[in-house]
Order: structure tokens, then C-alpha cells, then sequence
């Protein structure tokens, strides 16, 4: 399966990474040479079904419902680029008003 | 004979600190310190009633993990100046037993790397040769080990980021059983892989440092409950009856022959001990580094989308949303780790997730059962060489895949979770050389066991 | 852009309405799904955050105990089959009201699946069934606020991580009206089960639309598209209207519907496509590592069931059996578990039902929403109640009457024998205390009682109005007709 430019713009823009032209050719070469080593992969038999979970997993412990919630040593102001009245602040979503969350890709 | 109070001690440490060109123009392994607050909480160590069992020991920090008062970078710019307001469980855990942090060392960018080389703050240097690496991606933690300014000092693996710079460096490095020890502060590349690790000078140094931060933590659900032995103890145990495995597939025909005549002079050392050695077979072995480089980067490309700008780290500017989003991750992340999320962002996405994240997970867990038969067989401990060769050059390896083989007999720990530790054997024109036993999962002591006893063999020979 | 007003209705009759629903639902937890950050509502912005839901680096999830107990009541009060095992799964998008960078939510080996909901009988007498195709945990998001200042977005993270339930349904509904029975039912149950506040209004009840239309008869499913925006039940069938309308017109015009997302303006009372990129999205969903699988023992699940209350449709049929009240007032009585509960504690007392509904649905409901609170904290119990009634049907005060006395038990929360004694309000029916006013008004009277005692029967309404009037309202209107039917019979 070899990767190609737009392959490469498309998981870029889902990555939230701007590359330029320059980089865009570079990882296109970059990563189908790294992914030619991952199809020896294909010839592996594997048990179908299993393995779709990390290794070794004891069940998960479940906490009570109950604080008290972890402390912040330092306030947000410490640490957020941009706050206001206890907002964090963001740049003004160009589409709010048309687009729901989960379509803003 | 009593120990040195904790102000001499850290007085101490940053003293050679000085004197070895720590910092920037120097080593570059100390990215972060802050003298007058080490020595104050030195001063604390020393007024309470019980120093603890580190009695004001220093210690340094990897930068990927998170510290109340110095920066946590992870070795990148989206992180400048960033300073963690929690500590990580691990560091809790230390300076509750008397340890104090002297500082953060400098590793690959969010562990992303086998040299050290891909720091946003420039390479870390090898403190036997410094013109070479000193191993990556926890580079920094091992020079300072090397170099004397801390007994002890904090890493962390995902592909063998703490054993291949202990053999690289010429010290000790343990990665504990995945599950052992809270990932609770340590900033997630590969949640299924990661763990905190531990460089020490000597084999006791690791053994007391991997025995206090062991142990579950409620806040890390994959942290484990179980006893935590006193591996220290483990330095009482004769190597005679011990049954070592040597694998055949980490001693192939493409290894210098030298790295293999050290491995197998540790093994001489054993037997000469009564410890027995078994020729053993992980036959899946060679799947390691494909397996890897598709589970690690995937499951790294989730974990680092949460560097967005929006509530910390460095936010670059840009005309809406998404231009931040873009800009900020651009101008934050540096190659390899761009690299990495679109590997990891690749082989998630929907038409690949089958033949790639699905299929790696599937041939994880055939690399798991090779050592599950192979202990089940009544081997305690397996030993190979930890890495191909000694340290290369800064600047050496400019192939990404190239560089990715020097994980190439760590990795396999990792993808099974079993513990696994690195010592040094000898040396190869003056370069450190290191040797890893592996065992059962929760099984340190048995690692520990046979560490002890080789270090006790091989004496000085371990530095010549 | 479509408005109802756009397309024949008979265009949109040959077609058949196909939706499927999916409900998010906020578990009414003290602590948020993976950390301990309180769920309290209104707090000032960010303050109920931590290190974990601010998803500062190097932090981890640790599931609450609690939103698993609630998601397992919700998955057997709607007959699902709860898996003993079950997986969390990453969600990976960008969103600033989402930390992570991803939402972790359940995806393949969900929680629970295969239930149904019951919304009503078809015509040949048998259940209307809905399915439900699977009910999973996950994290809710935190809020934006776009017009708070000029130029950028606020984030608040104080609703980050509050555990949610997702409940999918088959697409099973057949017309808007079906679509909002189901939501109706659907919130009543969770309602009865008190597993979360399922307020609409609020955001802890949340509805997104898959909509498709077809020709009569025919068994495929149409294209369908998703859609979202909805703040209210009738809210939700109006854009199911509205959508398959506009599908209906395009069908019909031989277009293909294209699968996309709708947003339902319910001011302008129209759906419009939102505009997202071409590409569909790919969450690129995998296991989270961080979270083993979570695993819940078959006995605590068979406990679990057990324990769930009396579910809202057994209720229905136990009143309409027990208490043979009509289907219409079963309904009021059993809106809420609460006040059912008084009802029937009422009768207890008060083995009338009829009349014990009457009041409930009547002067209990009027006073509860007149005063806004709840029939938990309603002064007047059904004891009390229940003497009330007794009182009425014992005659010793009239019905008027008693109304008034009720207004003041709510009031003062005095008992009803008390009130009525002080206020004169009990019926007077000593036949002496009667008899002389009927005297009385005989004497002011003389031609009306001379001319009713001669046989005029039809008088006596008149002079049982001047009784009443003479005795202050407070003679037993039967026993002066009584009386007087007597004094008729004299001379």
C-alpha cells in the first residue's frame, strides 16, 4: 500500500499539521519507506478476533464516586496562554453557528 | 558511618555539575535546575526526624516527566516554559523517601527517539565520548548517571529508551514490568508501551530506586496490584541453579561479533558462578521493530493531540481556529515527532486500521507468548545484548528507519511488558557495551538476582 | 432551505418516514467519569477541573464506580443484554471544548445491547417495539460560548468528563409522532430510575435524528441523513417533519438524497444542511489503552435488575388492573414515580379511586404548579388527604367546602378536621339545629312554605337555597332536602 500526496494532505489535515510543499514530498517518501518494512506483517498468521486489546490486562479498578478532585498547585493563570474571566479563549470558530463539534474535522 | 547530609550531597551534585559542562555548552544532559530550590528542599530532607531511605539523595528527572517546580518540556518547543502544577506519582514517591530532584534531563522530543539528537534544546553528549550519542530517548538521564552528577536518575521506555542509553553510557537501566510502577505524571507517547525507568550507578542504586516508585497507584488504572519485593535483597542470591536463556534470534549472523564475544563473556562469567545457560528461540523476534513502529506512533499520535495551544504550552497565532491549531503543533513539533503522528495518524485511519493497528496488536501478542513459552520452560532470566552497537556519532543516523533498528532488542520487552534491565559487560574501543537480562512479568527480583550476580562476576571487567 | 409549507402533503404520503434516534443521557453522578471533579451544575467557568479533565500532560482516566451502576440500571430497565466485558475506544477529533484531543467512549464491544422500548399498542393489539441497538458509557465535552466577547470563543471544561450514556435506537419509528412517544418514554423511564435529571432544557438530555424516507412497501432503507440542533421533544418531530419533507420532494423529483448532516433552526422552523468538509469523518477509533476492560459480574448485573423500581409501563398496567381508572388518567397519575407513589398511598387511606384521582389530578397538581415544587415536598400527605376525602364522603363538609379547606391545608399544612371546625366550615345535619332554621325560613317565607306544603314540590330548591342562605352555607344541602321532603309530607 503506497502512501501518496494526497494521502499524506489528507492525515495531515486530520493531524491538525500545516506542511508545506517541501515537507509534504518529503514524508511521502519518507513514510512509505518506513511502511515497506511494516508488510511483512500481512504474511503473519494470526489468531483471528484476538489481540484487539493491550496485552496481559488484568480487569479495570473502578473508583468511588467522591472527591476530593485532584489540586492544581498553581491557578490556570499559571499555565493558559489566553484566559478571561475564567474562560479559556480561543479564536473565534469561523463556522459556530453552522457546523455542530464533531464536523468541524 | 553515617550519610552525608542531603545539603552536602546536592551541594555535591551540582558541583560536578559544573565541573562536567552540564548544561547547554557542555554535555547539554541537564536541560533544567534551580540550585537554591534543590538545596532548600535539601535543607527539608535534612530537618525531618527521618531523612528516609534515599537520606537526601539526588536525583535527576527526565524531562517527560512531571515536576512541581522545573519546567516539564519533553524536549519541545509546544512546551516551553511549560511547569507542571502536579507532580508525577513517581517523583511523590521519591522525595517522600528523602530523594531530591536536581534537575531535568534532556531526552528526544516526547521520547520520540533512540540518541537524544531530536531535542528541540540540542543533542545530549555521550560523557565517555562526546562526540557521540549518549543513546536516547532518556540520553540525558544516563550521561548524568555517567557522568557523576546523581547516583540515581528517572527515564522512561517505550521501545527501550531507558537500556539503550544505560549501555550506551556504560551504567545501569532498568525498565520495570509494564503495570509496575504509576504512569500517573509521565506524559503519554504510547500508553500500552510506556513505563517509568531508572538509571543507577550500580545495580543496588536501580534496585532500591525501581523498589520505591514500584507499586499501584489508584490513580493509574493499568498500574498494577501486587507485592513489591525488596529487590535489594536480591544482591544476597547466588547465581548457582539460576537457568539463563541465551535467544538465538538476538545473537544472529549480522551482529559484530564483538558485541556477541562480550555477551557471551558475561555468560561465561555466570556459568563459571553455577548459574546454567540454555540455548532459547523468540521466534517472532523480527517482527518487533515492524509491530512497533505501527502501535508506538499510533497510539502517540492520539496521545499528542492534546498539544493544541488552547490551555497550555506555546500557542502560535493564526487567523481562526484551525490556523492555530496548524500553526501552534507546526511550529512546535520538530520532524521526527511529525513524522510520528502521521505514521500514527496513517495506520488508524479508516480503510488501514485493519491491516495495520489491528494486525500489529494481533502480532504483539505472538512476540508476548514467545516468552511466556520460554519461561513456562523453566527459564528464570533471558540475556542478549541490549543494542547492535555502542554509541554512534552525533549526526550518524539520518535514515528515521535506520535509526529505529537500534531498538531492535529492547523493543520486544516492551511490546510483551515483561521487565527488563541493561549492565554494562565491557567495552569496545573505549565505548560502553551492554548486556539485558529480561524476565516474567513481575519477576524483577529474578532480573535482579541475576544482574547482582553478574555485576559481582565480571567486577571491574564490566569497564574494560 | 425547506419549510413545511413547500411540498404537498400528498407527495410525502407516498413515502415512508424511517427514524432512528440516538440519545445522549447525563449519569446524575457526584464525581465526573474519570476523575473527581464535582458534576455540580453552575459553577463559575473551569473551577470543577483537574489536572485530569484540563488534560494537562502526563494525566490518566479512572472510571467512577458509580456511572457504571447507573449505565447498568439504564441498560436493564430497557431490556438490554449488559456484556460482561466491555472496551473503552478513543474518539479522536479537534474541538477546543474537547481536551484530549479525543473522547473516550465505547465502540466495538459496547457496554450493553439488544433492548427494546415499548411505545405503544399497533392496531391488531400488538406492542409497538422499539429496538434499541446498544446503550455505552462515555465522557461529555465541555462548553463554547461564542458571543461572550468579540472575536473568540470562550471554553468552559466544567462539564468536561461528566459521564454520559448513549443510547442508539434501531431505526424503527415510522413518524414523528412515533419518534416523540419514544423520546417521551424513553425519558420517563430513566426518570423512574433516577438515573439522571433527563432535562432537556438543561443539556442532560440530548437528541440527534437519522432520518430516511421510502416508498411504500418498499423493505431498503433509503439514504438517510443525520439531524441535530433539537432543544425539545416537539422540537425533534418538527424537523423530522421538516426533513423528510424535503427528502420527499427530492425523491420525488428522481434526486438522490445525499447523506449529510441537517441542522434544525427553530426559529425559522427549517432544517439546512451544515457545512462541513466533503470528506466524511474517521475518528480513527482504537481501544484505550489507558482503561483495561471493564468487566461486571453476571450476579451483580441479575442485582442490579433486581433492585430497579416498578418501570413506568408495569405501573401503568398495575393501576389500569387494581384501580380500573381510565387509560387517560393512568397516565397523569404515572408521569412521575412520585406522584403515583402519593396516589397510591392516598387510596390506601382512602379506598375511593376515582375520587382520589380526581383530587390528585386535580386540586394536587393545580396547587404543585401553581408553587412550582415537588409532590416530595407537598405539605399536604396523603393522610391528610385521605381525612379530607373522608370527610366529603361522610357529608360533614361539602365539596366546595372542601376545596377551600384544602387551600388552607396546603397553606398552613393544619389537618383538615381543624380547619374546617375553624373556619365553620363543617356541615350542620343535627336535624334540631336544621329544623329550626328550616322554621325559620318557614316563618320569613309563609307563602313559598304554605304553598310547598300544600304540594308544590318544586319549590323546594328555593327554600332549601333560603336554608342555606339562613345557616351561613353551612347546612348539609341533603339533610334539608331530606327535612324539608319530610315537612312536605305534613300539612
Amino acid at each position: 500500500m503506497a502512501v501518496t500526496r494526497d494521502d499524506v494532505a489528507h492525515i495531515a489535515a486530520l493531524a491538525r499539521l500545516a506542511l508545506d510543499e517541501a515537507q509534504t514530498t518529503r514524508m511521502v517518501t519518507e513514510l512509505n519507506a518506513i511502511l515497506v518494512h511494516m508488510d511483512v506483517l500481512q504474511q503473519v498468521n494470526t489468531p483471528g478476533g484476538a489481540g484487539d486489546g493491550p496485552t496481559g490486562q488484568a480487569s479495570m479498578p473502578l473508583r468511588r464516586d467522591a472527591g476530593p478532585p485532584l489540586a492544581l498547585a498553581r491557578p490556570l493563570e499559571s499555565f493558559a496562554p489566553s484566559l478571561r474571566d475564567g474562560f479559556f479563549l480561543v479564536p473565534r470558530l469561523a463556522t459556530h453557528e453552522d457546523v455542530a463539534p464533531e464536523d468541524l474535522e | 558511618m553515617t550519610v552525608p547530609s542531603a545539603v552536602a550531597q546536592v551541594t555535591r551534585s551540582f558541583q560536578r555539575m559544573s565541573d562536567v559542562r552540564a548544561g547547554a555548552n557542555g554535555l547539554n544532559c541537564i536541560l533544567w535546575t534551580d540550585r537554591e530550590a534543590a538545596l532548600a528542599d535539601a535543607r527539608a530532607v535534612d530537618a525531618r526526624a527521618d531523612r528516609g531511605p534515599l537520606a537526601g539523595m539526588p536525583f535527576a528527572v527526565k524531562d517527560n516527566i512531571a515536576t512541581l517546580d522545573l519546567p516539564t518540556t519533553c524536549g519541545s518547543r509546544i512546551l516551553e516554559g511549560y511547569v507542571s502544577p502536579y507532580e508525577a506519582t513517581v517523583i511523590t514517591r521519591l522525595r517522600e523517601a528523602g530523594g531530591v530532584v536536581i534537575g531535568k534531563t534532556n531526552c528526544d522530543e516526547f521520547a520520540m527517539g533512540s540518541s537524544t539528537e531530536y531535542s528541540a534544546w540540542g543533542p545530549a553528549r555521550n560523557p565517555v565520548d562526546c562526540s557521540r550519542v549518549p543513546g536516547g530517548s532518556s540520553g540525558g538521564s544516563a550521561a548524568a548517571v555517567a557522568a557523576g552528577i546523581v547516583r540515581m536518575a528517572l527515564g522512561s521506555e517505550t521501545g527501550g529508551s531507558v537500556r539503550q542509553p544505560a549501555a550506551y553510557c556504560g551504567v545501569v537501566g532498568v525498565k520495570p514490568t509494564y503495570g509496575r510502577v504509576s504512569r500517573y505524571g509521565l506524559v503519554a507517547f504510547a500508553s500500552s508501551l510506556d513505563q517509568v525507568g531508572v538509571f543507577g550507578v550500580a545495580v543496588q542504586d536501580a534496585a532500591i530506586a525501581t523498589e520505591l516508585i514500584a507499586g499501584r497507584d489508584a490513580r493509574d488504572a493499568t498500574s498494577v496490584e501486587h507485592a513489591v519485593p525488596r529487590y535489594r535483597d536480591a544482591a544476597d542470591r547466588p547465581l548457582a541453579g539460576l537457568v539463563i536463556g541465551r535467544p538465538r534470534e538476538y545473537f544472529p549472523p549480522t551482529l559484530d561479533s564483538r558485541v556477541a564475544a562480550l555477551c557471551d563473556r558475561a555468560l561465561d562469567a555466570m556459568r563459571a558462578e553455577g548459574a546454567e545457560v540454555r540455548d532459547v528461540s523468540l521466534p517472532h523476534t523480527s517482527l518487533a521493530i515492524p509491530v512497533y513502529y505501527i502501535i508506538a506512533p499510533a497510539e502517540a499520535s492520539s496521545n499528542l493531540a492534546r498539544f493544541d495551544g488552547v490551555r497550555y504550552g506555546a500557542r502560535a497565532a493564526g487567523e481562526g481556529l484551525r490556523a492555530m491549531y496548524e500553526h501552534t503543533r507546526s511550529r512546535g513539533f520538530g520532524p521526527e515527532v511529525t513524522r510520528r503522528i502521521l505514521l500514527g495518524t496513517y495506520v488508524l485511519s479508516a480503510g488501514y486500521y485493519d491491516a495495520y493497528y489491528r494486525k500489529a496488536q494481533q502480532v504483539r501478542t505472538l512476540i508476548a507468548e514467545d516468552f511466556t513459552s520460554v519461561f513456562a520452560s523453566g527459564v528464570h532470566v533471558l540475556f542478549t545484548p541490549t543494542a547492535p552497537t555502542p554509541a554512534f556519532p552525533l549526526g550518524a543516523k539520518s535514515d528515521p528507519y535506520e535509526m529505529y533498528l537500534n531498538d531492535i532488542f529492547t523493543a520486544t520487552a516492551n511490546l510483551a511488558g515483561v521487565p527488563g534491565m541493561s549492565l554494562p559487560v565491557g567495552r569496545l574501543d573505549g565505548l560502553p557495551v551492554g548486556g539485558q537480562f529480561m524476565a516474567p512479568h513481575f519477576d524483577e527480583f529474578a532480573m535482579f538476582r541475576a544482574a547482582f550476580g553478574l555485576e559481582r562476576a565480571l567486577g571491574a571487567e564490566a569497564h574494560a | 432551505m425547506t419549510t413545511t409549507r413547500d411540498v404537498a402533503s400528498d407527495v410525502a404520503e407516498r413515502y415512508e418516514m424511517v427514524v432512528g434516534l440516538e440519545v445522549h443521557v447525563q449519569l446524575r453522578t457526584i464525581t465526573k467519569a474519570f476523575c473527581c471533579c464535582s458534576t455540580s451544575f453552575g459553577a463559575a467557568p473551569n473551577v470543577n477541573t483537574c489536572p485530569v479533565c484540563l488534560a494537562l500532560p502526563g494525566t490518566l482516566p479512572v472510571l467512577n464506580e458509580q456511572a457504571v451502576l447507573l449505565a447498568v440500571r439504564a441498560a436493564q430497565a430497557l431490556e438490554c443484554t449488559v456484556n460482561e466485558e466491555s472496551l473503552f475506544a478513543r474518539k479522536n477529533y479537534f474541538y477546543p471544548d474537547l481536551p484530549k484531543g479525543y473522547q473516550i467512549s465505547q465502540f466495538d464491544r459496547p457496554l450493553a445491547e439488544h433492548g427494546r422500548l415499548v411505545i405503544g399498542t399497533r392496531s391488531d393489539g400488538s406492542p409497538a417495539v422499539v429496538g434499541i441497538t446498544r446503550l455505552h458509557m462515555e465522557e461529555d465535552a465541555g462548553k463554547s460560548v461564542h458571543d461572550r466577547f468579540p472575536g473568540v470563543s470562550a471554553i468552559d471544561l466544567n462539564r468536561a468528563g461528566v459521564p454520559l450514556i448513549e443510547i442508539v435506537s434501531e431505526p424503527d419509528m415510522r413518524s414523528a409522532s412515533e419518534a416523540g412517544t419514544y423520546l417521551r418514554r424513553l425519558r420517563q423511564i430513566l426518570e423512574y430510575i433516577d438515573v439522571s435529571d433527563v432535562n432537556m432544557e438543561e443539556g442532560s438530555l440530548r437528541v440527534d435524528a437519522n432520518v430516511s424516507a421510502r416508498p411504500h412497501g418498499e423493505t431498503r432503507l433509503g439514504t438517510k441523513t443525520e439531524v441535530k440542533n433539537m432543544n425539545s421533544f416537539s422540537g425533534v418531530e418538527r424537523a423530522l417533519e421538516a426533513e423528510f419533507r424535503r427528502q420527499c420532494a427530492m425523491l420525488d423529483r428522481g434526486e438522490r438524497v445525499a447523506q449529510m448532516t441537517m441542522l434544525w433552526d427553530a426559529t425559522r422552523g427549517e432544517v439546512r444542511p451544515a457545512r462541513s468538509k466533503e470528506q466524511s469523518h474517521d475518528y480513527r477509533y482504537f481501544p484505550e489503552p489507558d482503561l483495561p476492560p471493564l468487566r461486571v459480574r453476571l450476579e451483580w448485573i441479575a442485582r442490579v435488575r433486581a433492585d430497579l423500581p416498578e418501570l413506568p409501563q408495569a405501573k401503568r398496567e398495575r393501576f389500569s388492573r387494581e384501580f380500573g381508572l381510565a387509560a387517560a388518567d393512568v397516565e397523569v397519575l404515572t408521569a412521575a414515580a412520585p406522584l403515583a407513589d402519593y396516589f397510591e398511598r392516598l387510596v390506601a387511606a382512602h379506598p375511593d379511586a376515582k375520587t382520589s384521582a380526581n383530587w390528585v389530578m386535580g386540586e394536587v397538581l393545580a396547587a404543585l404548579n401553581a408553587s412550582g415544587g415537588s409532590i416530595a415536598d407537598f405539605p399536604v400527605h396523603p393522610a391528610a388527604l385521605a381525612r379530607l376525602l373522608d370527610l366529603v364522603r361522610d357529608g360533614a363538609v361539602s365539596h366546595s367546602a372542601a376545596k377551600r379547606i384544602f387551600e388552607i391545608m396546603v397553606r398552613s399544612g393544619d389537618p383538615a378536621d381543624v380547619i374546617a371546625s375553624r373556619e365553620g366550615l363543617l356541615q350542620v345535619r343535627d336535624a334540631d339545629e336544621l329544623g329550626r332554621w328550616v322554621d325559620e325560613v318557614f316563618a320569613e317565607h309563609p307563602v313559598e312554605a304554605q304553598r310547598f306544603k300544600s304540594g308544590e314540590r318544586k319549590l323546594q330548591g328555593v327554600l332549601v337555597g333560603f336554608v342555606m342562605k339562613r345557616s351561613g352555607g353551612r347546612a348539609d344541602p341533603k339533610r334539608v332536602n331530606q327535612l324539608l321532603a319530610e315537612r312536605a309530607g305534613g300539612g
